[in-house]
């Protein structure tokens, strides 16, 4: 069980403590979590952003780094521990959420684990809709999987505010270690940082335990600097991981977009201490891309941010494209997608 | 290490670029190279070692020239420079465009062999230099197509010798040869002996491109074959990139030769941060300013400016920043900091900061270093003060120093305070701020929220010592072409000699004063000289004007310098208003000339002359700068500045027209001037204050001296803060004017004793423009 150890995040846990599998076996974290801070609109009103700057910064990044060979396998490896494997469909069914789960299980096939000399790895997380909740916590039931659910009227976020926050108290209630919640873009795009703030508080109280995720719908934010304003206020207000997208965006997780959150988090951390995890979401589907992304999370926010308690990839199909380039990593023949697992 | 092993630290690797390619490039031609004269490669001679830096290796044996290989080269290089010329644009454009799409297709094999050759990461060499160069052949070839065109009044220079330096090879090679074979001329191009093998490169793409036979010439050696090159008496053109004080001698060397001259020297580029700046990505830019190519770049942002409020939490982030730094093999795509070029340089590194960094507080990256070659930690020096060693002096390695401002006014003179002006940045959000700095900054390129941005559409180049000459876009095509006009020799003309009448002709004794900041003043000396018609009577007496008068007049000319940021509108009110006054008593001034000249030109003279106000005052307002095409979400805008204070000797065979042919573009284009009359018939000069004062020309903006030629040009292009010498004078002035300029590297503008037809559409337009503006590219990347 995770543990709010820090002064200040006593307040936030009014939630009764839910005993439920699914918490008790989120990845082991050393770090206690975020416990948000008063809103500083001072600090949120001094963000500047270059986007042009940022833009040279991602675009020059894959030229500035690169690994190869073990290192590739090891990193992308890692990738796949990383991902929270997704599916959020309107047709999904408990039958499509339990082949999932058990791909989240055995993301990779034991002949190539056995090549590669490592120990089994699980995916980061299931991440599903509310009602498949029950049925992935049953398949990933002593895994160590936590199951991770998107809520508060995802994707949108439109729905009645009360509904928003009890379909969070239902989805922990049904065993979700981890709360995707989505925010109102609509008070980043008028500037209300304050209800902002007061959502994000209200929906990481009825997080309780379970961690929350604030899904800021970047693609919706209009700028960089509303993104990096969005950022902070949902930091502020207790958010355990910021996220991205939702997938259902016209754009999804970019470079620059996880640049400049990342330099949130970052300065965040150095002010209050805490770390913060970070999730891209949507649009990620190549081997190549994860590494990137890998790279531009150790060399602006450290080593330590490449664990899952700090970091996942929102993701489908990249695992598929992953599994591929380590089977050619252990056999030196290129492979086909028809010889690895579908999720 | 494991795979498991990684998983859990999840290290770098190393990822290496295969050399094998190009190492094989170098054992086809058996290690050993010639020079490329004519087309073709001469016998390897004696010679020098080129070693990879990066790991002391030898990668070849380079030839040291001979005079008779650079005889050789040259006399190809004219021989060729014939038929080239004649050929059409179009024709040269195909060559140009064959190079770029071959520079292009061995992209890989020029990136490899640069980064063995030089040490630079295999990223830069790869994603940076030779896409350049690239660019740089396709620009140009557009540039030879639009030649016949668009600059139907230039013709080339001839043979031009290039100079390059060992920071940027091949980069500093495409630079260079591009616009000098697309205008017509022919080159002989000296790489620098650390980093030769990627022009050997080249010279087999040109002959693959069927370049025609002495158009170019690569010849290696060290500085003593680059002394030949730029003493040699059939070299039309210096282009030289390199440190200021080789750049000096070479100013020293060519004085008198009649050889143009483009110097793109050293800098000690300010990077200022403003308090609202985006903090993170300026210092990702100072990744980009310092601790790119090891800081080895001319142009590198090695002065750090940031405001006072802001820099603690700036130098935390920042050392941050630099410890995530990965130095090692260059060849390995996964690092960032490759080998410093020789020994020679990171022993020079090393003592300066050693002896130097004291002055302030010195942070080395917390980065791992080689064990072997020649490596140097990104470096942070803050804490010192204008007056530090380390603040002054270019260091050229990883090393930044640092320093804080209060206002944007401080910064804009911290920033200046230099006796470079190469290259500036600024970050701030706010683009009121940026666009005031920009111009204020003295520096050939600014770069605003970015920078080390670069295109063969913008031009390149410096302010004061760091040189003079732009390189890229239309106004890099200055450096190598001339208008095409028929010169002259220009007879000197003495003053008529002393008559016997020591009376005034019209019996009221005159006796000018010189024209100094607005005001009539004694000359500092006290002596006079008297004025002579050709029949021996007195026309009046002028001041002579000595070195303290000079003194004066440059005071009085930089106290004007707001002159340079009034508007072209009203610069040309005062200009026409000038001419009107002049008008007004075109008789007295015409009758005046006539009297000293013993001529009966004085009419039509002083007509051109009001003719000429008008034509500056015409152009004032209309010289524009240009936005450039570069490609980058954003713009260049190359503006016309003035160059600042200019000193010029003024035709003497036309006193009035050539004073003001001379003061008059100076003016337009927002300079303050200090001219020298016309020696032997000064006195319709002397007569032109009285116009300049009922003009409303700001005090200052012209002062006007009288007396010898000689002397005043002397003190004039030895002042340390007069920025450019132009000489019309009848004497040649020419060698010692140049020579004396490289105490400052001021601009010159002499006549190499030819005359100038000022009646004419010689005696003005746009090459008195060119002549008192600097071009300034300052590049403003947006978007939000």
């Amino acid at each position: 069980m995770n543990s709010e150890t820090q002064p200040g995040s006593a307040n936030l846990n009014t939630q009764a403590d839910v005993a439920h599998e699914g918490t008790t076996q989120l990845p082991q974290v050393q770090e206690p979590r975020n416990p948000g801070t008063a809103l500083d609109l001072d600090w949120v009103s001094s963000v500047q952003i270059n986007t042009s700057a940022i833009e040279r910064r991602a675009k020059t990044l894959p030229g500035r780094r690169s690994v190869k060979k073990e290192y590739q396998a090891a990193w992308l490896l890692k990738a796949i521990s990383l991902i929270d494997l997704t599916t959020l469909s309107g047709d999904d069914t408990k039958g499509r959420v339990r082949r999932l789960c058990a791909k989240a299980r055995q993301p990779l096939s034991a002949e190539i684990v056995k090549r590669l000399g490592v120990e089994p790895i699980t995916t980061g997380a299931v991440c599903v809709y509310h009602e498949m909740i029950e049925t992935a916590v049953k398949a990933l039931k002593g895994s160590g999987i936590p199951v991770a659910a998107v809520s508060t009227g995802f994707p949108a976020g439109l729905s009645p505010f009360h509904l928003r926050v009890a379909e969070i108290e239902e989805s922990v209630k049904a065993g979700a270690a981890e709360i995707d919640i989505v925010i109102s873009r609509r008070h980043v795009l008028t500037g209300n940082w304050q209800a902002l703030y007061d959502e994000m508080r209200t929906f990481r109280q009825a997080c309780g335990n379970a961690h929350v995720k604030a899904i800021l719908a970047t693609g919706e934010l209009g700028t960089l600097r509303n993104v990096v304003r969005a950022s902070l206020v949902c930091m502020m207000a207790g958010a355990d991981f910021i996220k991205t997208s939702t997938g259902k965006e016209s754009v999804n997780a970019t470079l620059p977009v996880s640049l400049v959150m990342i330099r949130a988090i970052r300065d965040y951390f150095d002010r209050t201490g805490f770390r913060v995890g970070y999730k891209p979401a949507g649009g990620i589907s190549k081997a190549k891309d994860a590494v990137t992304y890998l790279t531009l999370i150790k060399d602006e926010l450290g080593t330590r941010w490449l664990q899952p308690d700090l970091f996942r990839f929102g993701a489908s199909s990249l695992l598929g494209d992953i599994e591929r380039q380590l089977e050619h990593f252990a056999t030196g023949r290129y492979s086909a997608a028809h010889r690895h697992a579908i999720g | 290490m494991s795979i498991q092993d990684i998983f859990e630290s999840m290290d770098y690797g190393p990822a290496p670029e295969a050399a094998g390619e190009a190492l094989a490039w170098l054992v086809d031609r058996g290690d050993t190279f010639g020079h490329f004269i004519n087309g073709s490669w001469t016998a390897p001679g004696k010679g020098f070692e080129s070693r990879n830096p990066a790991t002391g290796e030898t990668l070849a044996m380079l030839s040291q020239a001979s005079a008779d290989d650079v005889d050789a080269a040259v006399s190809a290089a004219r021989k060729a420079q014939r038929k080239w010329t004649r050929l059409s644009g179009h024709e040269r454009a195909r060559y140009l465009y064959a190079i770029a799409r071959l520079v292009q297709k061995y992209s890989r094999l020029f990136a490899v062999l640069e980064t063995l050759d030089n040490g630079k990461p295999i990223r830069e060499s790869r994603d940076i230099d030779i896409p350049l160069v690239a660019r740089h052949f396709y620009y140009h070839a557009g540039m030879a197509q639009l030649m016949e065109a668009e600059l139907p009044d230039a013709e080339p220079l001839g043979v031009c010798g290039q100079i390059i330096p060992w920071n940027f090879p091949l980069l500093m090679l495409s630079w260079k040869i591009a616009p000098a074979i697309a205008m017509g001329n022919t080159v002989v191009l000296k790489p620098a002996e650390y980093t030769s093998l990627t022009a050997l490169l080249f010279a087999e793409i040109c002959q693959e491109a069927g370049l025609p036979k002495g158009v170019v010439n690569v010849v290696t050696g060290d500085g003593a074959v680059g002394e030949m090159i730029v003493n040699h008496p059939d070299i039309d053109k210096i282009a030289f990139t390199g440190s200021t004080s080789v750049g000096r001698k070479i100013r020293e060397a060519t004085a008198g030769s009649g050889k143009a001259l483009t110097l793109e020297l050293g800098g000690k580029s300010p990077y200022i941060v403003f308090d609202d700046a985006d903090i993170d990505s300026a210092i990702e830019g100072l990744v980009d300013a310092i601790w790119f190519n090891q800081g080895q770049v001319c142009c590198a942002g090695s002065r750090l400016l940031v405001q006072e409020g802001i820099a603690d939490r700036f130098y935390a982030k920042l050392k941050t920043r630099m410890d995530g730094l990965r130095i090692g093999d260059p060849l390995d795509k996964c690092i960032d900091i490759g080998a410093i070029v020789d020994p020679i340089q990171l022993e020079t590194i090393t003592r300066l900061v050693d002896e130097h960094g004291g002055e302030g507080e010195v942070y080395h990256a917390n980065s791992a270093l080689p064990e072997t070659g020649c490596f140097y930690r990104p470096t942070l020096i803050t804490g010192l003060h204008t007056s530090a060693w380390l603040m002054q002096e270019e260091i050229f390695g990883p090393v930044l120093v640092g320093t804080t401002f209060r206002t944007p006014k401080e910064a804009v003179e911290l920033a200046n305070n230099t006796r470079y002006g190469l290259a500036a940045t600024v970050w701030t959000e706010n683009i009121n701020l940026a666009l005031d700095i920009a111009p204020k900054l003295a520096a050939g390129v600014v770069w605003v929220n970015a920078t080390n941005l670069f295109d063969a559409a913008a031009g390149f180049g410096g302010v004061r010592e760091s040189g003079f000459g732009r390189e890229g876009g239309w106004e890099g095509l200055t450096a190598y072409t001339r208008p095409k006009t028929k010169t002259k020799t220009l007879a000197p003309i003495s003053p008529f000699a002393e008559g016997k009448d020591l009376a005034p002709s019209d019996g009221l004794d005159r006796t000018a004063k010189l024209f100094i900041g607005g005001k009539q003043a004694r000359p500092d000396g006290g002596y006079m000289q008297a004025i002579w018609t050709r029949q021996g009577g007195l026309l009046g007496h002028v001041g002579i004007a000595n070195r303290k008068d000079v003194r004066n007049a440059v005071e009085a000319a930089h106290k004007a310098s707001g002159w340079g940021k009034t508007t072209g509108h009203l610069r040309a009110q005062i200009l026409y208003y000038i001419a009107e006054n002049l008008s007004a008593r075109a008789k007295e001034f015409a009758d005046r000339i006539d009297a000293m000249t013993g001529k009966r030109s004085g009419n039509k003279e002083v007509e051109a002359s009001i003719s000429r106000l008008f034509t500056y005052a015409a152009w004032a307002d209309k010289y524009d700068g240009q936005v450039h095409g570069v490609p980058i979400r954003g713009v260049a805008l190359a503006m016309h500045e003035p160059v600042g204070v200019i000193g010029a000797l003024c035709a003497d065979e036309t006193p009035l027209l050539g004073l003001i042919s001379a003061m008059a573009p100076a003016m337009a284009m927002g300079n303050t001037s200090v001219l020298v009359a016309s020696q032997p018939f000064p006195l319709a000069s002397t007569d032109f204050y009285q116009v300049l004062e009922t003009s409303d020309v700001p005090d200052g903006v012209v002062s006007i001296l009288t007396g010898d030629h000689v002397e005043l040009s002397k003190t004039l292009s030895d002042h340390l803060d007069v920025d450019a010498v132009w000489s019309f004078s009848s004497t040649d002035l020419s060698a010692d004017i140049e020579k004396r300029s490289a105490g400052n590297l001021k601009r010159t503008w002499v006549n190499n004793g030819q005359a100038r037809d000022w009646f004419s559409t010689d005696g003005e337009g746009r090459e008195f423009l060119r002549q008192a503006t600097d071009v300034k590219n300052v590049w403003i990347p947006y978007g939000e």
